[in-house]
């Protein structure tokens, strides 16, 4: 089976369990979504199944050569599998792949935020407030130390760019499925903005378990 | 249809009674303790209402408990948990939030009677007729 879908963000709202707890969801439109292109070892050196999701009027000639006797589709995207001889070209894939209960990931495009300076990117503490200091309270302090080793380190959190770029939340619980609707609604929250393309798919790590137990009571 | 309130609709109760700040209101929630399940009341008035979309809308109550100590609580308008609103009576408020009585005890965080109960009546009636 195919492992993920295509989809988009609706929105957030809570829905309330059998217990009567209120569960906070993100409201996702995934799929319909069609086989477009099944790429062979022998064709293409590898085995992927590549897809694509929600119609448009506005697709360039080339793109409408690619999904001839397919709808006009806006995003493909490819998914590498093993399975791909349980595919057809033009298959349709809905949200039925999901069921209740399973875990899946989303990965978006998280919401761009600019040029972020370190505290509010790596939540660093920034300086004093008081005590004298000036035109200090969101800087990042020192990068590094003196002669030795005499140049910063790889790796060191500075200040950049923050958001707009992939990101992955893993193992959300698929709180209700509405196929009518084309609907899913996964507990929490997922990256970027309304109507932003997201892919979901089954999950694919086990969920961890914390591994710091609550210490036992001492017996008395 | 909005598709987040296409979620959360069926989920919408159908005997939540018309609210207005001001309003009070006993509201009976259900308790689990362990394998008990009791009602408890919370009396008092509704301080400030959020509908939201869908079955998404929640309101606070706020009561003053025993030596003038002021409790709020905000329940969510279509939560399982919550049995019945009674609505108790309606006072005159020309705020939507009620956030001034927090600064107020005893006979300066009074509020007004409606006694016109026809008046108020209809006044709570109009929003749903749209």
């Amino acid at each position: 089976m195919a492992e993920g879908l295509l989809g988009k963000k609706v929105g957030m709202a809570q829905i309330f369990s059998e217990k009567g707890e209120a569960i906070p969801v993100t409201v996702l439109e995934v799929g319909p979504c069609f086989v477009t292109q099944i790429k062979t070892p022998e064709n293409d050196g590898y085995s992927a199944v590549q897809m694509g999701f929600q119609e448009t009027r506005h697709l360039t000639k080339p793109a409408r050569g690619h999904l001839k006797n397919l709808p006009p589709l806006k995003h493909l995207l490819e998914v590498r599998t093993g399975g791909i001889e349980n595919y057809q070209v033009g298959q349709k894939l809905n949200v039925s792949l999901f069921a209740q209960g399973d875990l899946v990931d989303v990965s978006g495009i998280s919401k761009g935020k600019g040029h972020a300076g370190v505290v509010k990117r790596h939540h660093f503490g920034g300086g004093k407030k008081t005590h004298g200091q000036s035109d200090r309270m969101r800087r990042p302090g020192a990068s590094g130390a003196t002669t030795t080793p005499g140049r910063v380190l790889r790796g060191m959190r500075m200040a950049g760019q923050m958001g707009n770029r992939r990101a992955t939340v893993l193992n959300l619980e698929v709180v209700q499925v509405d196929q009518e609707r084309n609907l899913l609604a996964v507990k929490g929250a997922v990256p970027g903005a309304k109507d932003g393309l997201l892919f979901v798919r089954k999950a694919r790590k086990e969920k961890k378990i914390p591994k710091h137990q609550p210490v036992a009571k001492k017996e008395k | 249809m909005d598709l987040v309130a296409a979620v959360t609709k069926p989920q919408a109760k159908t005997n939540v009674p018309e609210l207005r700040p001001g309003d009070r209101v006993k509201v009976h929630t259900r308790i689990v303790e362990g394998d008990r399940e009791r009602i408890q009341v919370f009396q008092g008035t509704v301080m400030r209402l959020r509908k939201g979309k869908g079955a998404n809308g929640n309101f606070t109550v706020r009561r003053i408990a025993t030596h003038g100590i002021g409790v709020e609580r905000t329940f969510l308008l279509n939560s399982p948990r919550i049995e019945k609103i009674e609505v108790a009576g309606h006072t005159h408020v020309r705020r939507a939030q009620l956030y001034y009585l927090r600064g107020r005890h005893g006979k300066a965080a009074r509020l007004r009677e409606k006694r016109i109960g026809q008046a108020a009546s209809e006044v709570a009636e109009t929003p749903a007729a749209e």
